[in-house]
């Protein structure tokens, strides 16, 4: 079973890549660009068939790992 | 005193902090980070350097280590731990010390020397410094933007958790003294209890008169005290 968790600063914290990049994309004659924030993207496949469980134990990697709460969002997918 | 530095792949300040405790007679132990044992200690440093490449999260891989659930609980039982560079990111990854550890404001990776005033000297790391001293040290990070929730941030505040905060010359704090963007110009803090300290400024590289400086020294005396 296949996951797709993609992490994101919240939104009250500064991103300085995001930024960067979305004037970069400006500067390159985008105009109509509103906002571009910067994340990460984990594929993440399990052993375990059980929906439920595994998508259970996809959440305790994220918030014990993959993402630090204080600071990040993050999003749990199912891919297939 | 004794006094154990923990070594991962991509520490390279363990070996700077030794040699500063070796110095002032610490009987040192280096632990690599597969142990899962401590052996008793006064002291337990987390050094700078690159743990893991900075993978994932600067500290993130480390935090997650055999030794530091040793760590966390010598912590929890009242152990003196310094967490300096990467070792404050790594304790904040583990919380042992709350908030977090950002990219600097301005984007890029800075390694100077910078000023740091004592706001607190009533604990374990600081007594042999009078507050308001104006310290050299020097810094080398691309995470070192302290930030917090404003609950947090007046707790700190308010029971002396901040003992180092970047100043200029005359000791004042302000934007412009501060080099990577970190609230309220913080460059260490304390948890509630005082026998944890993180800091972004590295004292090891300020323990020689020769070599950079001594402003850094007062830190390790203090711990002897």
């Amino acid at each position: 079973m296949k996951f797709a968790v993609t992490v994101t600063l919240k939104k009250d914290v500064l991103d300085p890549q995001g930024k960067v990049v979305g004037q970069t994309v400006k500067n390159m004659g985008i105009k109509d660009l509103k906002q571009i924030r910067q994340g990460k993207f984990f594929e993440i496949e399990m052993n375990e068939k059980d929906s439920v469980k595994a998508e259970a134990q996809v959440k305790e990697m994220c918030e014990k790992l993959l993402a630090n709460q204080i600071i990040e969002d993050f999003k749990i997918k199912k891919a297939e | 005193m004794k006094s154990s530095v923990i070594v991962f792949p991509g520490s390279n300040c363990d070996r700077d902090v030794a040699v500063a405790l070796e110095k002032l007679q610490f009987k040192n132990s280096m632990i690599w980070h597969k142990e899962t044992e401590l052996p008793k200690s006064d002291l337990i440093v987390v050094p700078g350097g690159f743990s893991y490449g900075d993978y994932l999260r600067s500290g993130a891989i480390a935090a997650k280590s055999n030794i530091l659930s040793e760590v966390i609980n010598a912590g929890k039982k009242g152990a003196l731990i310094l967490g300096i560079c990467n070792g404050f990111q790594i304790l904040i990854e583990c919380g042992l010390l709350q908030g977090a550890l950002l990219r600097n404001s301005g984007l890029k990776f800075i390694s100077k020397d910078i000023l740091v005033k004592v706001q607190s000297n009533k604990n374990k790391f600081f007594n042999k410094y009078k507050i308001g001293d104006v310290l050299k040290l020097n810094i080398a990070h691309n995470e070192g933007n302290y930030f917090t929730d404003e609950k947090h941030l007046e707790e700190l505040e308010n029971n002396e958790l901040i003992p180092l905060k970047y100043c200029d010359q005359k000791g004042n704090i302000d934007l412009k003294t501060n080099p990577n963007g970190s609230i309220n110009n913080i460059a260490a803090i304390f948890n509630k209890n005082k026998n944890i300290l993180g800091m972004m400024p590295h004292p090891e590289r300020m323990a020689d008169k020769i070599l950079s400086g001594e402003d850094g020294l007062g830190l390790f005396l203090s711990l002897m005290n």
